[in-house]
């Protein structure tokens, strides 16, 4: 029997970047997995768990959790939703009907460049296109899911990979952070813009849609010559 | 506007203080980094954190022991329940030797409100650390734990110290340092009492330790007739060996530095035999909350040693300085410590005033997980009464996300409206993306 794979879309994929999750979709498929649509799925929580809405969180991360429950492997193309789902559905789970199920998916949640290198040990993925990139760490992936190689190493394979300067930086995202404290969160966006123009990084690449979109929604909005990228859709164009 | 919103815009307002800030716990940071290369800091960290755990566990005990031990030793010892308690003790104590007093750098003495205690007294009290001196002289509150003057340009330094001198003094860092050595030198030589932090108390000894850089902490301690040491309680580590592991991980994270120029390890007050130090002792241990805080969830929070490491890494305070927290720390340890320690402050949406990047977790020397205590505290917060709107808010929006079909549409509709922010959409007068909108546009990846 094969192994089912689901590719998890998440919030911000269905809402502001679908076209992250069908180059995430298309970069598996090259790398030979044919993930399976996830009926039912919503969003991982994260929001209310990071506001601190315990039981509000637990009620969309079940619709999920329920969704992904028979899948070998649930792929995510975010840092952020990855480590939420393997890191605290289990604890958001605790003591709950669903905490075995929860103990029992959360090891098969992977992000999708540590499913890639880290479970696939895929062969890179794409030719190299000369396109000179430079990498952002998104806080969660990097300090939580302790994923600083895996990235580098699929970018490095297909682009011309530059160092982004103080890249553990946080953007200033921080979901619900972004709204209640817009000028300190865009004062963060505005650091971040600053280092990757004096470092000539005219495409910064992250694998979290948050930052991508908090980024990329400043730089829009000042008019920097600073375009942002999903690592999915960097290596889908280079296929 | 929230007050943080409101102190956090304020301190974004100012060029050269954002600017100062922000270039100077950068480079302290940088400095904090390079000292941890090429040692086993992680080894040293479970070190330091097993000590400290232990410090907590047993704190009741261990402050039982170090006072005993310093009262063998001559020195006289107040437990100070609150902060009110330990101002009101420390002004007896100055009423009946003076008024002129010598401080030392002490986060402790800004917590309990004591400069304002004692001028309200008619004492004269001068801050004798460099950055200490410049912030009181401008009327101040220390902007950062470590480095009080951060967000001080050495031309802010000159237009305060001028004045004082009565001549030109010039911008030079080394004039406006001899300047400060000068007026300072005879004010430690006519104060009646000086009065310190502490940075650990020994238990098994009774050693107060004092770690500073300038000379002005022994001086305090050493040269007026009374010392009068404040301590929080949460200080007290068991074994004088174990200043092996916490004086490195302090002073690395802190300043970077392998030692600092002066480490101070007082035993007690002069004896009979001793030419030089205090005839009188007194340890201030301040409570101030710390046993309540003990009890909580947020016990591994009293193992914090005021590295500051936390503060130069986090990202929201090199916007907005340590000021903008609304009390006396900032960073994530003033997020934490501020609504625990100061409950009746309406601080506890500091919790809040943080992104949640976790960084100041890969740097604090003891290990303690400031992520997951921020994420406890807004749990506490959720449930208390205060945010019934944002709670009827997660409240709808569970509701509809737990749905499969409210949740396709909504996402599906949301990739519809226009959130470039330039042609004033409509959008931004919604409530949540309006805030967003203000600064920034959302850039969709159909």
């Amino acid at each position: 029997m094969t192994a089912m794979i689901g590719l998890f879309s998440t919030c911000l994929g269905d809402a502001v970047h679908p076209r992250v999750v069908r180059d995430a979709g298309r970069v598996l498929e090259a790398a030979g997995v044919s993930p399976v649509p996830i009926a039912g799925a919503t969003c991982c929580g994260q929001p209310a768990w990071n506001g601190g809405f315990v039981a509000d969180a637990r009620r969309v991360a079940r619709r999920t959790l329920r969704a992904v429950a028979e899948l070998d492997a649930v792929v995510v193309p975010s840092g952020s939703c990855a480590a939420m789902m393997r890191l605290h559905w289990p604890q958001l789970f605790a003591g709950d009907r669903d905490a075995a199920l929860a103990a029992r998916v959360a090891p098969r949640v992977f992000e999708l460049s540590q499913y890639l290198v880290e479970e696939l040990a895929a062969p890179p993925i794409g030719s190299h296109t000369g396109r000179a990139v430079a990498y952002h760490d998104s806080c969660h992936m990097l300090r939580e899911l302790r994923l600083h190689d895996p990235p580098r190493r699929l970018l490095a394979a297909v682009a011309d990979l530059r160092e982004l300067p103080r890249s553990d930086r946080c953007c200033g995202f921080g979901g619900a952070f972004a709204v209640r404290y817009p000028d300190v969160s865009t004062a963060m966006a505005d650091d971040k813009l600053a280092t990757a123009q004096a470092a000539g990084a005219a495409t910064v690449v992250s694998a979290d849609p948050g930052c991508i979109m908090h980024i990329e929604g400043r730089a829009s909005r000042t008019g920097a010559p600073v375009r942002v990228v999903h690592l999915a859709s960097v290596l889908a164009d280079a296929l | 506007m929230s007050g943080f919103a409101r102190r956090s815009a304020a301190a974004l307002a100012d060029p050269v203080r954002h600017d100062n800030v922000r270039r100077f716990s950068e480079r302290a940071h940088d400095h904090r980094t390079e000292s941890v290369a090429g040692v086993d800091f992680e080894a040293l960290r479970d070190a330091g954190e097993r000590i400290r755990s232990r410090s907590v566990a047993e704190m009741p005990a261990l402050i039982d022991e170090f006072e005993a031990n310093l009262e063998r030793a001559g020195a006289i010892v107040h437990r100070a329940p609150t902060g009110v308690d330990a101002a009101a003790y420390i002004a007896g104590v100055v009423a009946r030797h003076g008024s002129e007093v010598v401080k030392g750098k002490s986060m402790a003495s800004e917590e309990i409100g004591l400069n304002e205690r004692l001028a309200a007294d008619g004492v004269d009290v001068v801050e004798t650390d460099l950055g200490e001196f410049i912030v009181q002289t401008a009327g101040e509150r220390p902007e950062h734990i470590i480095i009080p003057a951060i967000h001080k340009s050495r031309a802010d330094v000159r237009e305060l110290f001028e004045p004082l001198a009565g001549h030109p003094i010039g911008d030079e860092p080394a004039a406006l340092a001899d300047f400060a050595r000068a007026h300072l030198r005879e004010r430690f030589l006519r104060a009646q009492v000086g009065i310190t932090g502490v940075n650990f108390g020994v238990a098994e000894t009774g050693t107060v330790v004092i770690v500073e850089n300038e000379g002005n902490g022994r001086m305090c301690s050493g040269v007026p007739k009374v010392h009068i040491a404040v301590m929080g309680m949460e200080r007290v580590v068991p074994k004088l060996a174990d200043l092996g592991t916490l004086l490195p991980l302090l002073i690395r994270s802190g300043t970077g530095q392998k030692i600092t120029s002066y480490v101070s390890m007082i035993g007690g007050p002069r004896r009979g035999d001793e030419a030089d130090g205090p005839d009188e002792l007194h340890v201030v241990i301040l409570d101030n909350g710390r046993s309540r805080v003990r009890e909580t969830e947020y016990a591994s929070v009293l193992r914090c040693i005021r590295g500051g490491a936390w503060q130069n890494v986090c990202p929201v305070y090199r916007h907005v300085g340590g000021t903008a927290y609304g009390w006396v720390y900032g960073g994530p340890i003033g997020a934490v410590l501020t609504p625990l320690l100061h409950p009746q402050g309406g601080l506890d949406e500091l919790s809040q005033a943080s992104s949640l990047c976790a960084a100041c977790d890969d740097v604090c020397p003891v290990r303690i997980p400031l992520h997951d205590l921020l994420i406890g505290l807004r749990r506490d917060r959720a449930n208390a009464a205060a945010g019934a709107m944002e709670k009827l808010a997660f409240r709808l929006w569970s509701l509809a996300w737990s749905r499969p079909w409210l949740y396709r549409i909504s996402t599906r509709a949301a990739r519809r409206i226009p959130m470039n922010g330039r042609g004033r959409p409509a959008a931004a007068h919604l409530p949540v993306i309006g805030r967003w909108l203000r600064s920034r546009d959302v850039v969709v990846k159909r």
